[in-house]
């Protein structure tokens, strides 16, 4: 039987807007997987080791003050460091198509961008974890 | 004649209106506000039978102020076209507002970044990608200096939006207007000093409930002593709309909050009447159009009456809700980015009906980024083109009378006083809001929302409805990586300049002030103009306060 997905939703650095984050957390637990939300203000290193210690298959960040070149990248270099690259980390928020290109490079794995429906990052979740 | 109305109109609706309804059927079983207030078909005499002109609506200037809340409104003075702006550096945000008021804005609105929001200096680990992104970076006096370089505070009024740290940007802007040889007496403009939302929804807190609380009537304290023509505080709905509540959830949450800091102050041994006339209110604009309207009228009345009944406030200027405007960020779309302008007029024509008294327009590009200085001059003209062209500001709620609108209005003050003596339960809102009540409520409002907008039971047109294919805007504002390190340099400089042994003795003089009683907006004012920096005077008070941890 297919285990169930599990994601942690995270709100890295001094942004405290996460309507966004919750509402998303929220839709993934209606599609059935287990979600854990970190809170705001989290710095790189404490989403890091939240998603290891919650065994997650995924992170999704959310960050709307512009700060998501230096901190996104740096929760994927954490994950890799402590040997937990097999986690998935995507990503969301008031983010410039320009800057797509670069966080993909640094192992981001998706960005959506505004107008983007719960719908899809479900669908985009359920597509890229293993469950079986 | 009323008798006669409800005859006709159960005529009209037996004949007229059914021969229509039985071949084509309306678009929707029911029409709802976002507040899931059910819209009538058609509001007639008979919704309004209940208001009493003179005690409900009365007369502008007048409790309960219904209807306004000056004697002549725009025919006196326009609302103060207020753009909130602040980007990267001072020198840079310094020259956007003398772009701003050359274009005519008629009041200054200071958006600082987040590091200075929550007490930080730019060169701390936490404001690592931060510095000058949602604002301006400020660190020490000096900054602040060069941000109002020119611009003369004594013919200006200046809004910032600042709350944990409110206390010390007052004061540096106090040392500023010290510095140009004006007397902090005429120094005119608005703190946003509410730290009750930071807890619910925008979350720039730093220090505990009760320690916060503190800190915000020392500045209404102060302030009364020292400005008597500023505004202390600005008890914001808005960043909780934002966050996903309700109309009717905006007004009570708003209000339930505004009674906490008045009890608050109460408590702290202040006056009612000495403090209340320097609080100052800010709301969102919404889209939808007559809601809106109706929000803010209930708001006013609702107000009042809190005030004269509750606190019993003598004086009328006790029980005015005057308030601050900003069309919804939220309901802009990344789609089809012009469409934005043509929201942001409807929103803004809505807030100029319900009578605010200053407003910020929201430009095209901010699902993107901060606005151009091109789309920020568009949001700026259709405030103008409202205000010169449109006929509205011309008479006073022109909309007062109508019967949707007055039932409407009624309707929100209602469920909204219902809110709020649902949270009086709870032991008020700093309970409420530690309780996780309001959170939970803008939360559910905002799941909601998006659901009703992917099951398209809302239709927002270019995102859910007449899509285009489209390339995404590109042409938006860059804040410019070096900012940082530019930042780090000038505070690296003032740092050395400044004289040390006296930064160190302010700051213990303000831990002392913390520890004990006493009023702390002194001991900060003293340690601003030592150029002690943001941070230094923050982590001086956390020591003393410790640090609040959402749960």
């Amino acid at each position: 039987m297919a285990r169930k997905i599990r994601v942690l939703i995270a709100k890295p650095g001094l942004d405290g807007h996460d309507r966004g984050a919750k509402v998303i957390a929220r839709a993934l637990r209606d599609a059935g997987m287990e979600v854990i939300y970190t809170g705001i203000r989290q710095t790189p290193e404490q989403i890091a080791n939240a998603a290891i210690q919650e065994g997650v298959d995924m992170v999704g960040l959310s960050s709307l003050s512009g700060a998501h070149m230096s901190l996104f990248p740096k929760v994927v270099q954490i994950l890799k460091e402590k040997g937990a690259e097999d986690i998935i980390v995507f990503g969301g928020g008031i983010i410039p198509v320009d800057d797509i290109p670069e966080l993909k490079k640094a192992g981001i794995r998706e960005i959506f961008q505004p107008g983007a429906s719960t719908e899809e990052i479900i669908k985009y979740i359920q597509e890229n974890v293993k469950t079986t | 004649m009323s008798k006669n109305i409800q005859e006709e109109f159960e005529r009209w609706k037996k004949t007229t209106l059914n021969k229509v309804l039985s071949k084509a059927p309306e678009r929707e079983p029911s029409f709802q506000t976002t507040s899931h207030i059910e819209m009538k078909r058609l509001y007639t005499p008979l919704d309004t039978e209940e208001i009493d002109y003179c005690r409900d609506l009365g007369f502008p200037g007048e409790y309960p102020f219904t209807r306004g809340v000056q004697p002549t409104m725009y025919r006196g003075r326009l609302w103060t076209m207020r753009q909130y702006a602040g980007f990267a550096t001072a020198e840079e945000t310094n020259r956007r507002y003398k772009y701003l008021l050359q274009q005519g804005q008629t009041g200054l609105s200071v958006a600082f970044d987040l590091p200075t929001q929550i007490g930080y200096d730019s060169d701390h680990p936490l404001s690592d990608g931060e510095v000058g992104k949602v604002g301006v970076a400020i660190d020490t006096l000096k900054d602040m200096e060069i941000l109002f370089d020119g611009i003369p505070l004594d013919q200006v009024s200046t809004s910032m939006t600042i709350n944990s740290t409110a206390a010390i940007l007052l004061a540096m802007y106090i040392a500023v207007a010290e510095k140009q040889g004006v007397k902090s007496e005429v120094l005119q403009g608005t703190i946003q000093n509410d730290i009750l939302k930071e807890y619910a929804a925008r979350g720039t807190y730093i220090y505990p409930p009760l320690e916060s609380m503190r800190i915000v009537t020392d500045i209404f304290a102060f302030c009364k002593e020292h400005t008597p023509r500023w505004n202390t505080i600005s008890i914001s709905g808005y960043h909780m709309r934002e966050a996903g509540c309700t109309a009717v959830q905006e007004v009570a949450f708003t209000l339930a909050d505004g009674i906490a800091y008045v009890e608050a102050a109460i408590r702290a041994g202040l006056d009612v009447d000495s403090f209340a006339s320097r609080l100052a209110f800010f709301f969102c604009c919404h889209n939808n159009f007559i809601e809106e309207v109706a929000k803010f009228r209930a708001a006013r009345r609702l107000w009042a009456k809190i005030m004269r009944e509750r606190f019993k406030a003598k004086r009328d200027e006790s029980c005015m809700l005057r308030f601050h405007t900003q069309t919804a960020g939220c309901s802009l779309t990344a789609q089809q980015p012009d469409n934005n302008v043509v929201r942001v007029a409807f929103q803004a024509l809505a807030a100029v009906l319900g009578g605010t008294q200053s407003l910020h327009t929201n430009s095209r590009d901010e699902a993107y980024a901060l606005p151009t200085e091109d789309s920020v001059r568009i949001a700026l003209r259709t405030q103008q083109i409202i205000a010169y062209e449109s006929g509205v500001a011309d008479m006073i709620d022109p909309l007062g009378g109508s019967y949707a609108v007055e039932s409407l209005t009624h309707e929100i003050e209602k469920k909204a006083a219902e809110y709020i003596e649902r949270i009086d339960g709870m032991g008020g809102a700093i309970k409420a809001i530690e309780s996780g009540y309001i959170q939970g409520e803008i939360a559910e409002s905002a799941y909601q929302y998006q659901k009703e907008i992917e099951t398209k039971k809302r239709i927002i047109v270019g995102l859910n409805q007449f899509q285009i294919e489209e390339e995404p805007l590109r042409d938006i504002l860059r804040i410019r990586p070096e900012v940082e390190r530019y930042q780090k340099e000038k505070l690296a400089r003032v740092k050395k300049e400044r004289d040390s042994g006296r930064v160190k003795q302010t700051l213990s003089v303000l831990k002392k002030a913390a520890q004990g009683t006493e009023n702390l907006v002194p001991p900060i004012l003293e340690a601003v103009r030592a150029y002690a920096t943001l941070g230094e005077i923050s982590d001086a008070l956390r020591e003393v306060f410790g640090e609040y941890k959402e749960r």
